[in-house]
């Protein structure tokens, strides 16, 4: 696939190797939220493909950014538009917990973004992240002490 | 953070870190190169649009100033008071 895409052609191979670095872990993350286990992961592999569409869309544009973090934002920031889709979940690991305490947990534990970071993407007081993070991991413990 | 804390924290990562991936479909960067390029496509036109709908509304203006000429004065529609005759 070397041209096709218009005048867009010339950051292909870059996109698609960054792709094929990333998707992996992307893909992994999109699935713990929308809780969907992993041989089925139909919302996580759209909701990435629309993340990587505006990633590609914003190629010229990062300059300096990481297109990781950059997906990563996009990603998460689609998924709490649309989280009441996912609220019930599909049998994954955190399907006991609300779309925003995945996203949450996902961000702070999975991922390792400061509090004030996870705060800003999703737009809410970094007291209200805390909250949320040590409501999340407590049920999360309850389930599996339950199960 | 007490080191109960930290332990309780490395148990969910692990947790998390635990579970089979799922498969990444082959044609993921293909299709999301197309989508991402249609996108791109759309915000030029809808930008091409923006620009001549202002280029339009600047020229209108300038028409419509050139004829109607808004800063003269207006004739006065009302006549002095006639004194003195």
């Amino acid at each position: 696939m070397e041209r096709g895409y218009g005048d867009h052609g010339d950051f292909y191979a870059e996109f698609e190797a960054f792709v094929a670095g990333a998707a992996g872990r992307l893909l992994q993350l999109a699935a713990l939220l929308t809780a969907e286990p992993p041989a089925d992961a139909v919302a996580a592999r759209r909701l990435l493909s629309a993340a990587l569409a505006r990633t590609y869309a914003d190629w010229r544009r990062l300059r300096g950014d990481d297109p990781y973090a950059v997906t990563r934002a996009e990603l998460c920031t689609a998924f709490a538009r649309t989280a009441w889709r996912h609220h019930r979940g599909r049998g994954g690991v955190l399907a006991a917990l609300s779309p925003q305490e995945r996203l949450v947990l996902v961000l702070r534990v999975y991922e390792g973004v400061a509090e004030e970071q996870v705060a800003a993407l999703l737009g809410v007081p970094p007291d209200r992240v805390r909250a949320l993070h040590h409501r999340a991991a407590t049920a999360l413990r309850a389930h599996r002490a339950a199960a | 953070m007490t080191a109960s804390a930290d332990r309780r924290e490395e148990e969910i990562r692990r947790l998390l870190e635990s579970r089979p991936h799922p498969a990444v479909p082959a044609d993921l960067a293909v299709g999301a190169a197309a989508h991402g390029s249609r996108l791109l496509r759309r915000r030029r036109t809808v930008r091409r649009l923006a620009w001549l709908l202002l280029l339009a509304a600047a020229a209108a203006f300038a028409v419509w100033a050139a004829l109607t000429q808004p800063w003269h004065t207006p004739p006065a529609g009302v006549a002095p008071p006639l004194e003195g005759w």
